[in-house]
């Protein structure tokens, strides 16, 4: 396997995601794009990595997991917020953040 | 049998990634996330990370896909199935997706990457051990401190205020 084929697979994932995050209105449907977007770049971090022959790459993708998983904790925590305030996930019905 | 391999992966990464984004259901839609992010693991394993990947079946699919589907499970019954988008905007987005694709695949098919190859030895975790512990120990605390923060800022944000009656 060529490194090509891995970074065309990263690039599809992005797509997707960005697609995701264009379309969807639902706060969580949007969290689950950014989770694509970011796993698109950790793939391309660790192709790299593999085919650069250095390990930075994947240290790089341990920090960038470790990141994510505190902002999944975030988003999803102000998603239920979102919730309690306006009863939905819709995003357009989202007008302030005041309490 | 590793290009077979391979194909499996895309197909099963690219995949359930729409359905996560398409199904009807949040609860199925989050289940497919957890395949698409399985199968990152799995690209991981082709790429001779073992730990990077162990570490993504650890953090992705078995805490965030398990937040993410208790957070769903919150929601109420009649908004996990409501499809919200409109369909001229999601016409739109397909457009995007395509001129995407075409235009960052056409950039990088003309690229030098096409022909790099490696026929050097896979990265020992050892060396991965040395990056955290040596060069990046300043970076390691910090992400500590972010990831310590992020949760009692979760906590903090997701509690009930039961005195203002608001619930």
């Amino acid at each position: 396997m060529a490194l090509i084929e891995f970074v065309l697979v990263s690039v599809a994932l992005l797509g997707i995601g960005i697609y995701g995050l264009a379309v969807k209105r639902n706060a969580i449907r949007m969290l689950f794009a950014v989770e694509i977007i970011i796993n698109a770049a950790n793939l391309n971090l660790v192709a790299f990595s593999r085919y650069v022959d250095d390990s930075g790459g994947q240290t790089l993708a341990l920090f960038s997991i470790a990141i994510a998983a505190a902002e999944v904790a975030v988003g999803l925590a102000l998603v239920v917020v979102a919730y309690r305030m306006y009863k939905d996930v819709d995003i357009a019905n989202f007008r302030s953040l005041r309490g | 049998m590793a290009d077979a391999v391979f194909l499996a992966l895309s197909v099963l990464t690219i995949g359930s990634a729409i359905a996560a984004l398409e199904m009807r259901s949040l609860i199925y839609g989050s289940i497919a996330l957890m395949g698409s992010l399985g199968g990152v693991a799995g690209f991981f394993f082709l790429l001779d990370a073992p730990f990077v990947a162990l570490f993504q079946l650890a953090v992705y699919v078995g805490s965030i896909a398990v937040l993410i589907l208790f957070t769903v499970m919150l929601v109420r019954r009649e908004l996990i199935f409501k499809k919200i988008e409109d369909r001229r905007r999601k016409m739109a987005g397909i457009g995007l997706l395509l001129v995407f694709l075409v235009s960052v695949g056409a950039l990088i098919m003309s690229s030098g990457i096409q022909q790099m190859d490696s026929d050097s030895p896979p990265i020992d975790f050892r060396e991965i051990g040395e990056d955290f512990l040596v060069y990046y120990w300043p970076a390691l605390v910090v992400m500590a401190l972010i990831l310590s923060g992020a949760v009692t800022g979760a906590l903090v944000l997701a509690r009930r205020e039961v005195e203002s009656g608001t619930n």
